[in-house]
């Protein structure tokens, strides 16, 4: 990746964060901790991997503003339609809507289905013979769905290298640690026993994540990358706390704001 | 299904790791578009939405609360939420897989099934019904359900394959039934004096005007479902009836009340406890009928 294109993503990532937390602020809703994880991931696949065609189905349904936001960016959503957020008589609901949006090929937020979907999606690729990539991005947490699993056997099995699973692997689901919950570690381990080319990346770091993606093009099997990511990341306050998850920033927001200003600028910096 | 395949290069078959020794020349001829799940119905049924999203007509095939309960939560998010053709094929609807025991039966699926947004559900009745029930829904854009069971054999003439179809007429009572299971009043003395109707497509929008008709005319009705009655063939006619009748009417309801006794045995045994077949059923009509 060379440094235009970095900065470019740099730049995109930060108008989609500052976006989504307008969003949470006019919204007084909670999830901003998620979008802030997943933030640079899904910043990235858009804009940065997914050619025309390729789907990307955010399995982590919860965190939608950050791909509401990923899609106004990409000028399929208008600012008037972000402005809806939350909103009565919007489709813009707290979770994908059904059937309304380009870009929103499944309604999520029941935790579990979009590595399935993902899976129907490269089966029907590789049944028609189509050069298309289904992205799928799930949380930790909802690796505690057996449906995952199930889907990542059928994935592995089937060879579907056209699926790419990233997990966003922030440590902390709804009511705890993911391994005081049920714990998941080794995950690495458990997904190289599943089949899987597995890969680590640094969730929030453009360079890492482009890493990731060089070594996904020549991978014989199907490739799962577990993004090590913080959740709230940029809220001091409640970075990498379960309370990102559900509160509302209220007079937080503009030191969120200042934070992500602060670190967008000192990213540049580093790429010239 | 094979005979649909030439024709309609979108099908594709999956099944939930069953088949032996019946689905091999299924398999032989969908070739690449036969897939085996494996046993992993949910993941089957939120990828059969997906396949159906990229243009594909899955059939989802397994034992009937297999792909009906099991899956609910996929089935109504990924298929009936979004509308998409995936048809589930469940075989053994009622006591179907009889000493199989009770796991294996579904006398819930209907009602399941019925309540989902965009879902059409098909009891075939004989076995003649199910290819034209498999092209009826190779038609419907939405998603639908084939409940499977051993055909009804039965003297009277039957209709072409339709929501609706009258059996025979008759004046002491209307009996209205879906699935096989009506046979077993179509085989009875009593079947003479009835007018019986078949239904076979649910959910149910409106009832025939000569049904009501005949249902004014004897002012009784006798359902028969190898099914619970809330959910199923009761409770819905209950709700279309009561804009139409002209004075009160008695009921006799034959439903699938579960396993009475807890024992288990073949599906004609299932039936005859819950009073849908054998002396039971005999007993109940000729109280009815007095």
């Amino acid at each position: 990746m060379n440094a235009s294109a970095h900065r470019d993503l740099l730049t995109k990532a930060y108008n989609v964060k500052k976006r989504f937390l307008g969003m949470y602020k006019m919204a007084n809703a909670g999830h901003v901790g998620s979008s802030l994880s997943v933030a640079e991931i899904i910043t990235f696949v858009r804009f940065g991997w997914m050619k025309k065609g390729d789907e990307i189905v955010l399995s982590k349904g919860h965190a939608a503003a950050s791909l509401y936001s990923v899609l106004a960016e990409d000028g399929i959503l208008s600012e008037d339609d972000i402005k809806t957020f939350y909103k009565n008589n919007s489709y813009l609901a707290a979770h994908p809507p059904v059937n309304k949006l380009k870009g929103i090929p499944f309604a999520t937020g029941s935790l579990g289905h979009g590595l399935s979907i993902a899976a129907g999606f490269g089966m029907a690729y590789k049944l028609k013979k189509e050069d298309k990539k289904a992205f799928c991005i799930t949380s930790d947490g909802e690796l505690n769905e057996g449906s995952t699993w199930e889907a990542a056997l059928f994935i592995a099995h089937h060879n579907l290298t056209n699926v790419v699973w990233l997990i966003d692997r922030n440590k902390l689901q709804g009511f705890g640690r993911t391994e005081d919950v049920m714990k998941l570690d080794p995950l690495d381990k458990k997904l190289e026993a599943f089949g899987f080319n597995v890969l680590t990346a640094d969730g929030h770091d453009f360079a890492s994540l482009e890493e990731a993606k060089l070594k996904v093009q020549n991978s014989k099997v199907p490739t799962a990358i577990i993004c090590d990511t913080t959740k709230g990341r940029s809220w001091k306050l409640y970075e990498d706390k379960l309370d990102s998850h559900y509160l509302p920033m209220k007079d937080q927001y503009d030191l969120i704001i200042a934070e992500i200003e602060r670190e967008f600028n000192e990213r540049k910096q580093q790429v010239f | 299904m094979i005979n649909y395949f030439d024709k309609h290069p979108e099908m594709v078959f999956i099944t939930g790791d069953l088949g032996y020794m019946a689905l091999e020349k299924v398999q032989e001829k969908f070739g690449e578009k036969f897939i085996n799940g494996g046993v992993a119905e949910q993941n089957t049924i939120t990828m059969a939405a997906a396949m159906a999203h990229e243009g594909f007509v899955p059939w989802v095939y397994s034992i009937s609360p297999f792909v009906t309960l099991r899956p609910y939560e996929q089935i109504r998010n990924d298929a009936c939420l979004h509308d998409l053709p995936v048809k589930l094929v469940g075989n053994g609807g009622g006591y179907g897989y009889g000493i199989m025991g009770a796991t294996h039966h579904n006398i819930e699926d209907i009602g399941a099934m019925r309540l989902l947004p965009n879902m059409q559900v098909y009891v075939p009745f004989t076995a003649g019904d199910v290819e034209q029930a498999i092209g009826q829904m190779l038609k419907d854009p939405h998603p639908n359900y084939l409940r499977l069971n051993v055909g009804a054999k039965i003297n009277y003439p039957v209709a072409p394959f339709a929501q609706w179809r009258k059996i025979k007429d008759g004046k002491k009572a209307v009996v209205i039934g879906t699935g096989p299971v009506l046979e077993n009043i179509c085989n009875t003395e009593f079947a003479e004096d009835l007018e019986i109707w078949v239904v076979s497509i649910f959910p149910i929008a409106q009832l025939p005007n000569d049904l009501i008709a005949g249902i004014n005319r004897s002012h009784k009705l006798i359902t028969i479902e190898e099914h619970r009655g809330e959910g199923g063939l009761r409770e819905t006619l209950s709700y279309h009836l009561m804009n139409h009748l002209t004075q009160p009417i008695k009921l006799l309801s034959l439903a699938a009340n579960g396993y009475p006794s807890g024992k288990y045995g073949d599906q004609k045994w299932h039936q005859a406890e819950n009073n849908l077949g054998g002396e039971g059923l005999k007993a109940a009509l000729t109280q009815f009928l007095k």
